[in-house]
């Protein structure tokens, strides 16, 4: 069974006219959420998206842009509270909690 | 090599092993002497040198997984990092890159049976791969950073490291080629894959590049879960004492119990049994989960058999225990593989102000019941 969450709330965009169709964000995407198709890259399964950055980051012409950030409700608390990004604490410190 | 000479930080070159400059050293007590950091950068090259580990985990590894599965000492098992390897690798042997937290690494080497590669430990801070590429320290910087520091390019003659996917949120790889002339190769997600993946020739099929989040992969995190939930709890449960003392209050037992059932609701049922609860949002499956116990709760105790104070107190359940599981269910969305940060958000702004109120309407009405039954 697969797990959804929201539909159309992510912020992933591919811009084609930069898209070289090199197929690096087909390979980092975990949820397959990226296809080929004649030559250019395409969001094929955009709400499967989960806002990684990892097509941003290895994207060698900008052509894709995405809020990425941790999808974690008691980060987004944290930084709310502290009122700085969302964070997890994960610095390495004894006692923190992270994801 | 580094041209790293110049009178400033002679000293350093001098106590090197080699009277050259960009010097080994296996020390880095010279590098503290330099002063600007990039004399430091390029004094702190070590000689190659790696520390071989084996691919079979110890009692004392499995010992320490399941204590960081149960949530002990997990902000603090870690590896050193830098180079090692296992079996006998030589100059072609392949470079796979991971994190220096021990169950990433731990999991990644003892897939390794028969198999001669050489492991690059990033300095993650004792943090999994895809937290630590999600904040940057599984990053570009780090990973050109520890090339240098073990002198890597010293022993292997190919120019090509194997990531795993799940690092590619931290690492830019086009980057990587430009400022070091390596090649990043992403790995499968998982490390049981890996000799699979090497035998393809660093081919990974289409389901090794997939995200799972399996029955037991929910099983594993949901501990975690438990034991956060631990504290907040007992201090909760001090304050049903104390609130007792005032006579005014009659917390006994069952309530200790409505509460636990409501968080573990939150915290195990519904990452267990995510995919057939009905909802998107993980803070409405937990406010089913707690609306179907707090009903059971509350008509097995009668608080509405009979018209009166009881009746506050029921309906106070009815409000408190969906809000407590939905809230526990709402923080799993950190150890979701599936979440974005935007939907996230979007959940916690409709459900967060849901759950707040039905939490401070519940606290009044119970409170309502209870001290008009104490003063009758």
């Amino acid at each position: 069974m697969a797990l959804k969450y929201y539909k159309n709330v992510v912020t992933l965009k591919l811009n084609p006219e930069t898209c070289t169709g090199c197929g690096m964000c087909l390979e980092v995407c975990p949820h397959g959420v990226l296809k080929l198709f004649e030559g250019k890259s395409e969001l094929f399964d955009r709400d499967s998206c989960m806002e990684c950055g990892a097509c941003e980051k290895n994207c060698p012409t900008h052509a894709i842009e995405v809020n990425a950030g941790v999808g974690c409700a008691s980060a987004v608390i944290k930084g709310i509270l502290r009122g700085t990004e969302p964070t997890c604490d994960c610095s390495g410190e004894l006692g923190g909690s992270c994801c | 090599m580094i041209d790293c000479c110049n009178e400033k930080n002679s000293t350093c070159c001098d106590s090197a092993n080699e009277n050259t400059c960009g010097c080994y050293q296996d020390e880095t007590a010279c590098c503290e002497s330099a002063e600007d950091t990039s004399e430091k950068s390029c004094c702190c090259m070590s000689k190659p040198s790696a520390v071989e580990t084996s691919t079979k985990l110890t009692y004392k590894d499995h010992l320490g997984s399941f204590q960081v599965r149960m949530g002990i000492n997990r902000m603090n098992y870690k590896v050193k990092h830098g180079l090692y390897y296992v079996g006998r690798p030589d100059d072609k042997a392949p470079v796979l890159v991971t994190a220096n937290y021990k169950l990433s690494f731990d999991a990644l080497r003892k897939e390794l049976s028969g198999i001669s590669a050489w492991i690059l430990v990033l300095d993650t801070k004792g943090i999994n791969v895809w937290c630590a590429a999600g904040k940057g320290t599984f990053g570009t910087e780090e990973l050109l950073h520890q090339i240098q520091n073990t002198g890597l390019s010293d022993l292997v003659s190919h120019r090509t490291l194997v990531l795993p996917q799940l690092g590619a949120s931290g690492v830019s790889a086009h980057e990587i080629r430009k400022r070091s002339g390596y090649r990043v190769v992403y790995g499968p997600v998982r490390a049981q894959d890996i000799s699979a993946f090497l035998d393809r020739g660093m081919q990974a099929t289409e389901e090794m590049r997939r995200v799972r989040f399996r029955l037991g992969d929910r099983a594993v995190l949901t501990p975690v879960e438990v034991t956060t939930a631990v504290k907040p709890s007992l201090l909760l449960f001090g304050i049903l004492f104390l609130l007792n003392l005032t006579g005014l209050f009659q917390f006994t037992g069952a309530d200790v119990i409505a509460y636990t059932v409501a968080v573990l609701s939150g915290c195990v049922l519904v990452p267990l049994f995510l995919p057939w609860i009905p909802g998107r949002a993980f803070s409405l499956k937990g406010c089913l989960l707690g609306l179907l116990w707090s009903v059971f709760f509350v008509t097995s105790n009668g608080y509405f058999d009979h018209m009166g104070a009881s009746v506050f107190i029921g309906i106070g359940y009815l409000m408190i225990l969906p809000s407590v599981s939905a809230y526990y269910a709402m923080n799993f969305t950190g150890c979701s593989t599936f979440t974005s940060p935007s939907g996230v958000m979007k959940e916690m702004k409709r459900s967060i102000p849901f759950i707040a109120v039905a939490l401070v309407l519940g606290i009044i009405l119970l409170s309502v019941g209870s001290i008009i039954t104490a003063s009758i």
